[in-house]
């Protein structure tokens, strides 16, 4: 909402800087996004009469003007505009003086332009016509007449002519562009924004006059009015005769600029004019077009055709409310009028619509229309029906007062259920309690009097009337702040809340950061990638097509195919996030990522997917290998709790080498396998579709379920008395033979002694056979209570031994 | 005469001591001085013809004088030794301007420590972390927080739907009826997660993005709390000399409502680039509870009263470290990340 301070003073007085203005409106709630100066950054640019225009000897587009400038002699100045006339008053920057520019067709230059005379082929120009935008007006807002063209002044400049046009039009102003959210429709209109500068500032707020001449004529004679749908809460007509299309005078133009809009002519700049004082819109129609001089407002009939005033034809359907005359719509109600019933150049008669529709109904018509308009705009922000009937005054008496018509008597005013502003009950302890404040009746009633409200009741009640207007004070709590904001935010005390927590937190949050704590020491960095994914992205990661994963929540309304459904799992975004590294030459990576991924509620009752949290880890370059992934994986689990780990050989998984994948299993207490994810080197083809050529490595983990069965109770031990030995065990055994599956033969041997097998090498070659592999371990020995004796010792390793040569067909080395 | 020799063999023998450089040279001295055949030995061996008297009287000498030589040499070879030590550790001497040795330590993404931040400020004043889900119900998201029903957040434009009540969470708003529901009164909580909203990327917009939402709720509990607890933050956060400004405003499920500046962090107030000149940051929004928030949660809003707080986690890292393209942080660019130290 742009305010024009300067306009605003015609309501209320203001007596403060521009800056404790905007200060005090931001602190009493109505925020600005920015405050700007505007008509400024013009020297020696001064009001001209233009008393003759020659054709330029040389140059067809050009005319050579005589330009009065209350000098003896005229100005001569050469122009290339063509919508000037003689008599026409025009601002003339003279030679030497400053314009804040651009000029016409330039780009804007900081600081603006200098004009000095110069030829222009040829003939002596001695200053230059401005043009609004060359004065610093913006294109969308100059009015009509001189638009792309020279500025052409309204009214009667003769005893103006040379002075400085800054002055004489009142250009400097400061233009507010005020935040209004959506509360507050009311505050969407100079009046509303008066109400609340005359209670911020504590002057009186003055109502503009509405009462016009006496008329003889009646506009319920002329016009009939029949309400035929609850869409329209209200519906108010006037009747102006004898109507005189022409520009508006300067003060009404200089308003509507300020307020962003463009001046077209007195009619229309009156509509506009009125809508930003009161916020209520105003529709003018051409009487010769309302077919029977009768409207009728009703919803339209499915399949409908109407052509609206921007020239396209719409399809209009049954839930739309529509104006119409005897023949079918003139009006899409509240969006925009047709253009079978516009204001023209010769029209004589109007009918002045100022009525109220239901918001949301409007806000429907537009969204399927595609047409936001100004006046739908508010009307979805919600109007009050009260205003219809003074709005409409105003504008017959702005009318009269520019001499712009004839103003029939009365209004035909149609309002079945006229709405009022509910009286609300504020306590003044529950105010006081909300706040932490202590603030007496007498100043709470003295801030709502100030906001125009009504104030009955005694002690503690304060029964509230608002103006018809607040239409967001609906209950007691609204009054809390009203008289917050009044009081100010910055007065009311600070304290800490005098209560404890009985919220019980779950762990999860603890031990999500204890795994990032792990990851980071074990020198992996963190990813945070985007919750979308799609098919497409699981093809790319190479995920079988059967899986759980491919079960998508689908979003209904996606920005896109690729992010159509919430992920499954976090494997893709590492696979990406790697390439994208990769690919920018980041020679390398270990990451990883704990994050959300959906799965489909299988209780069909449910109405919310399932969430989990899974973890993806990634990493490629110098040392990266399988076994470093894996190591990371095993201290993760092992801080964790999770013992009882196997990694089994997974050959099936697109994602991954089929000969370097392991799925990783472990055991619950009560001995029930559970899976906690997948690890492996990536596909080489998987990898060289994301554009890797090196070896990279993945894994993904459910991390819900490594933390429903974490384990961190310390079961503490006392380091044993007795010393341990060791005896290595060294075999050779098939290639294809997995090592795990020996140490846990091994480790399942029955012994109090043998206490611990641990792999400390695997050889190939010579002297050992091709398609053989030599392992060897370290078994360790000790016992509570005893230092062990040799035989004891050596007679469970040969037991061992034995186990193995026999088991697995193990050959023993020396 | 024998006094004249055993003064002979000592005057050598410094002075042979003089030239003793090493362990061995030592040994060799002491063997032909003080040795079973060593000079001085062989004195005492002479002392047989001498005379009773001067027998004693010689022998007295030729031990001091072997025992003052033998002081004389463990010393020597203790600065022989010092000297050897000493050479050892000149030959060692490395070149510590050498780099270390790789020690890799993982960086934390700068949003997980902007929630670490704002989240452990929370918990030392008490709160609760409370965690709600990603995906709810538009009566968590919209008609439980009082959003009117044509409220421009409920568009498909704005919002992401899974179906036609269950949404992705334009806010972490939603977490505060269900804590009402679940949570036993009083209590604090603070709530952080990710939300999501129908916009297209650019510098400053994502459609994944994080938010953090802090409630209280109690008796007596007052809008002067709600100021004072964000003023603590703050300073905690962003320094004790900060300054907390608290403007009206609107939200549907808290009133009054308002938004907190803070001065700015960068310029202290004077007005830079990051606060535009202003001296203040917006950084939150918040207000206190809607009686009909807390009713939709079941909470007697006669005897119970409360506020809450929501504000983006990304907003507050890019001014923190002065991001100027939200995307940076979903790139996972390392050479980005890594800077997060």
């Amino acid at each position: 909402m742009l305010v024009s301070i300067g306009w605003l003073k015609d309501y209320v007085d203001i007596d403060v800087s521009d800056k404790e203005f905007c200060d005090r409106m931001i602190m009493s709630g109505s925020n600005i996004e920015t405050a700007e100066e505007i008509g400024t950054g013009m020297t020696g640019v001064v009001i001209g009469r233009i008393d003759a225009i020659e054709k330029h000897p040389d140059a067809d587009k050009l005319v050579v003007c005589k330009i009065n400038v209350g000098a003896e002699e005229p100005l001569q100045i050469v122009t290339g505009a063509d919508n000037i006339h003689v008599g026409d008053y025009v601002p003339v920057a003279t030679h030497n003086s400053h314009i804040p520019g651009p000029l016409h067709g330039q780009p804007k230059v900081e600081g603006g332009v200098k004009i000095t005379k110069g030829k222009l082929r040829g003939v002596m120009s001695e200053g230059m016509l401005c043009g609004p935008q060359e004065l610093g007006v913006e294109d969308k807002v100059a009015p009509m007449i001189s638009k792309d063209g020279i500025w052409l002044l309204p009214g009667n400049l003769d005893d103006k002519l040379g002075q400085p046009l800054d002055e004489v039009l009142g250009l400097k102003d400061t233009v507010v562009d005020f935040e209004i959210t959506p509360n507050r429709p009311d505050c969407l209109s100079m009046l509303g924004m008066a109400r609340e500068a005359s209670a911020v500032f504590g002057h009186e707020l003055k109502y503009p006059a509405t009462e016009c001449e006496k008329a003889d004529e009646k506009a319920e004679d002329i016009i009939k009015v029949d309400v035929e749908s609850d869409l329209c809460k209200r519906y108010t007509a006037r009747v102006i005769k004898n109507v005189k299309i022409e520009q508006s005078p300067w003060w009404l133009q200089k308003r509507l600029m300020a307020a962003g809009m463009r001046p077209i002519n007195n009619i229309v700049d009156l509509t506009n004019f009125v809508m930003l004082e009161y916020g209520q819109p105003l529709h003018a129609f051409d009487i010769r077009h309302l077919s029977g001089k009768h409207i009728i407002v009703k919803t339209a009939e499915n399949g409908t055709k109407f052509v609206t005033l921007d020239g396209t034809e719409r399809e209009l359907d049954d839930t739309m409310l529509t104006i119409n005359d005897e023949n079918g719509p003139v009006a899409l109600a509240g969006v925009m009028g047709g253009l079978n019933s516009e204001i023209v150049d010769d029209t004589d008669t109007v009918v002045l619509e100022a009525a109220s529709f239901v918001g949301s109904n409007i806000r429907k018509t537009s969204k399927k229309l595609n047409l936001r308009t100004e006046a739908s705009g508010r009307y979805e922000k919600g109007i009050d029906p009260n205003l219809c009937h003074e709005a409409a005054d105003r504008f017959c008496r702005l009318v009269q007062d520019l001499g712009a018509g004839t103003v029939l008597e009365g209004a035909v005013d149609v309002y079945k259920n006229p709405e009022t502003a509910p009286t609300v009950t504020a306590r003044v302890s529950r105010i006081n309690k909300v706040l932490g404040t202590d603030i007496p009746r007498e100043q709470m009633v003295k801030y709502l009097e100030s906001l125009e409200m009504k104030v009955e009741g005694e002690g503690d009640e304060m029964i509230v009337t608002p103006p018809s207007v607040r239409q967001d004070l609906l209950e007691e709590v609204d009054y809390v702040e009203e008289v917050a904001r009044m009081y100010g935010y910055d007065n009311l005390p600070m304290s800490l809340p005098d209560v404890g927590s009985s919220a019980i937190e779950d762990p999860a949050w603890d031990l999500r950061q204890f795994a990032r704590d792990l990851l980071s020491g074990m020198g992996c960095d963190e990813i945070q990638t985007y919750s979308f994914s799609s098919d497409k992205d699981l093809d790319q990661a190479g995920v079988p097509k059967d899986t759980i994963e491919r079960d998508f929540v689908k979003i209904t309304n996606p920005m896109g195919e690729d992010t159509s459904a919430l992920r499954t799992m976090l494997l893709p975004a590492m696979l990406q996030t790697m390439a994208l590294n990769y690919n920018r030459g980041n020679d390398f990576f270990r990451g990883y990522e704990i994050g959300t991924v959906f799965a489909n509620n299988i209780d069909k009752d449910a109405k919310l997917p399932v969430e989990t949290k899974n973890l993806s880890l990634g990493s490629y370059g110098e040392g990266e290998d399988f076994y470093t992934l894996k190591g990371i994986i095993e201290t993760l689990l092992d801080r964790f709790g999770i013992r009882d780990i196997k990694f089994r050989a997974e050959s099936e998984y697109g994602t991954f080498h089929p000969g370097r994948c392991a799925r990783i299993i472990a055991k619950t207490a009560e001995g029930q396998p559970y899976e906690i994810g997948i690890m492996g080197e990536v596909h080489p083809d998987i990898a060289k579709g994301y554009g890797i050529d090196g070896r990279a490595y993945a894994a993904e983990l459910f991390f819900d379920t490594i933390i429903a069965n974490a384990n961190r109770e310390v079961e503490y031990q006392k380091p044993p008395k007795y010393p341990a030995s060791t005896r290595d065990l060294a075999v050779i055994v098939d290639e294809d033979l997995e090592v795990g599956t020996v140490k846990d033969a091994i480790s399942e041997v029955e012994s109090d002694i043998l206490r611990d097998v641990q792999l400390f090498d695997v050889y190939r070659g010579l002297p050992i056979p091709p398609g053989k592999k030599s392992i060897a371990f370290t078994l360790t020995y000790r016992a509570d209570d005893r230092t062990l004796t040799v035989d004891e010792i050596d007679a469970v390793q040969a037991e061992v031994t034995a186990m193995v040569k026999d088991r697995f067909d193990a050959i023993l080395r020396d | 005469m024998q006094d004249n020799r055993l003064s002979e063999v000592i005057a050598d023998a410094k002075e042979s001591l003089k030239k003793v450089s090493s362990d061995q040279d030592a040994e060799e001295l002491r063997v032909k001085i003080l040795g079973k055949k060593g000079q001085i030995t062989q004195l005492l061996k002479g002392m047989g013809k001498m005379a009773p008297e001067e027998r004693k009287e010689f022998g007295k000498a030729a031990n001091q004088a072997k025992n003052e030589f033998a002081a004389l040499l463990a010393e020597k070879k203790e600065e022989i030794e010092a000297a050897a030590k000493q050479k050892k550790l000149e030959a060692e001497k490395i070149d510590v301007t050498e780099p270390g040795k790789l020690v890799r330590y993982g960086v934390q993404h700068p949003i997980t420590q902007t929630i670490n931040e704002i989240v452990d400020i929370f918990r030392s004043m008490g709160y609760s972390v409370y965690e709600s889900p990603e995906v709810d119900t538009t009566f968590y998201t919209f008609d439980g927080l009082n959003a009117p029903e044509d409220h421009p957040a409920r568009d498909k434009t704005d919002t992401f739907y899974i179906s036609d009540d269950v949404v992705l969470r334009p806010h972490t708003s939603a977490c505060e009826v269900r804590a009402e529901e679940e949570l036993e009164l009083p209590y604090k909580i603070v709530s952080p997660g990710r939300c999501f909203r129908c916009d297209t990327p650019d510098a400053t917009h994502s459609a994944t993005f994080h938010q953090i939402e802090m409630m209280v709720v109690g008796e007596d509990i007052t809008m002067a709390d709600l100021k004072g607890s964000l003023d603590l933050m703050a300073k905690k956060m962003f320094g004790p000399e900060t300054k907390t400004k608290f403007r009206p405003h609107h939200f549907p499920f808290t009133e009054p409502s308002a938004e907190m500046d803070v001065s700015c962090f960068k310029c202290g107030g004077k007005g830079c680039n990051v606060c535009k000149g202003s001296g203040w940051i917006e950084i939150l929004g918040c207000g206190m509870t809607h009686p009909r928030v807390h009713r939709n949660g079941g909470i007697d809003t006669e005897k119970y009263t409360g506020f809450a707080v929501g504000m983006g986690v990304e907003r507050i890292a890019m001014l923190k470290y002065g991001i100027d393209d939200i995307r940076l942080l979903y790139e996972n660019d390392v050479r980005f990340i890594d800077q997060f130290k």
